[in-house]
């Protein structure tokens, strides 16, 4: 969307791009995710897992934080993290797109309910929630 | 187990999930969830978290395709994503104070649900009647193309629609499934969508209903790397391929078979939940 941006957008455009936006970032965080899986199962295949019971205090990755943390250590755990917490930016990425293309359209109102989406998904960025 | 057949047991498990999910229209999720609570005895809470990000990962992508053929109504689903996020939200959060046992018994009886759903035939509600003011205010009326054919509908009931919509978010966060069959009784029968319509549209939320509540998850420690991550890319395996095979396959009988296995997981998951308490 470069000179075309005054000109008059037709939802057909952006529904082009927003199709190739949800492609793109399924396709880079699943890879992201393969290679840490691929290097967390290198590492770790022959320890006995243990998922009976539910031990939240033992996961390593669980803020955006430690995720970036372990990624600079080239944990492959947190590697697949990294690429899950993509996976879950990537519907998010998709707002954004259509606040920008709701606000050349002038349609303010739907770039208002986006910014009420994105409102409702920040609270629950905010890590008190889990707890 | 060791990590690395527990690994491919689950990387297959969720591959048949993802592919009988799209096939049926049941999604991924609501398979995975029992196989591995019941087969590998994986605490739900761990379950839940990998369930949700499969979700992610299969809606956005048909959610791709079905957005580029214009049929997805964009502004319908981020209007109703205020209602599905909210419900999510609220769903992930009561999950923690909520034992595995009930969770267990509230899935088995939505998936019982979901089963049946997959099952009825599907009695076309379309309407061409734009008075609602709700709909007028939202500009939700729409068309969509079919055959290079467009075909005009109207949108009726959005408050009710809306409500729905709540409550399919909250289901989806708190048992980290999709709900698409909750989401396509309020778009079909209660707001009077044509079927592709309500069907896309779902999807197309799916994405953004469980962003918010795997985010809440991720926090609390549900989503495991060694687990989420066979299933995330099983899933989406499976649901890719059976997507393709979708196209020139007639799937009434799959249904069926599928609708019994499906219910008698269902009902092991609540007689264990219900022995556990």
């Amino acid at each position: 969307m470069n000179e075309e941006k005054n000109e008059n957008i037709n939802d057909k455009d952006i529904q082009v791009v927003l199709g190739t936006l949800l492609r793109a970032g399924v396709i880079i965080s699943m890879s992201i995710v393969l290679i840490g899986g691929v290097i967390f199962l290198i590492h770790n295949k022959g320890v006995i897992t243990d998922y009976k019971v539910f031990k939240p205090e033992l996961s390593k990755f669980s803020s955006i934080g430690e995720i970036f943390k372990g990624l600079s250590s080239f944990h492959g755990d947190a590697i697949v993290q990294f690429g899950i917490l993509m996976l879950i930016f990537t519907p998010i990425a998709r707002i954004i797109f259509a606040i920008f293309s709701f606000l050349i359209e002038k349609d303010y109102l739907y770039v208002l309910i986006g910014f009420i989406i994105l409102a409702i998904i920040t609270i629950s960025l905010n890590g008190g929630l889990a707890h | 187990m060791s990590v690395l057949l527990f690994t491919i047991i689950v990387l297959l498990g969720a591959f048949l999930a993802g592919l009988l999910g799209s096939l049926t229209g049941l999604g991924g999720g609501v398979i995975i969830i029992p196989l591995l609570t019941l087969a590998l005895g994986v605490d739900i809470h761990y379950a839940i978290g990998a369930s949700i990000v499969s979700v992610i990962a299969t809606s956005s992508g048909s959610a791709a395709a079905y957005v580029k053929e214009g049929i997805t109504n964009i502004r319908i689903g981020m209007f109703l994503e205020i209602a599905t996020t909210i419900g999510a939200i609220s769903g992930a959060v009561v999950a923690v104070y909520l034992n595995a046992n009930y969770i267990a018994i509230i899935f088995g009886c939505i998936l019982i649900f979901s089963a049946i759903m997959t099952l009825k035939k599907k009695i076309d509600h379309t309407t061409l009647d734009k008075t609602d003011k709700w709909a007028k205010f939202f500009k939700l009326n729409s068309s969509y193309p079919d055959k290079g054919v467009d075909h005009a509908y109207a949108v009726k009931n959005v408050p009710a629609g809306f409500a729905m919509m709540l409550f399919a978010g909250t289901l989806s966060g708190l048992l980290g499934i999709g709900s698409g069959a909750l989401k396509v009784i309020a778009m079909d029968n209660i707001m009077r969508l044509p079927f592709k319509v309500s069907t896309t549209t779902s999807n197309f939320m799916m994405g953004v209903t469980a962003a918010a509540s795997a985010i809440v998850y991720l926090h609390r420690g549900q989503i495991d790397p060694g687990i989420a991550m066979p299933v995330c890319i099983g899933v989406l395996t499976g649901a890719s391929i059976g997507s393709k095979v979708l196209l020139r396959t007639n799937t009434d009988k799959l249904k069926i078979v599928f609708a019994v296995v499906v219910t008698f997981l269902a009902l092991q998951m609540i007689y264990k939940g219900i022995s556990g308490l």
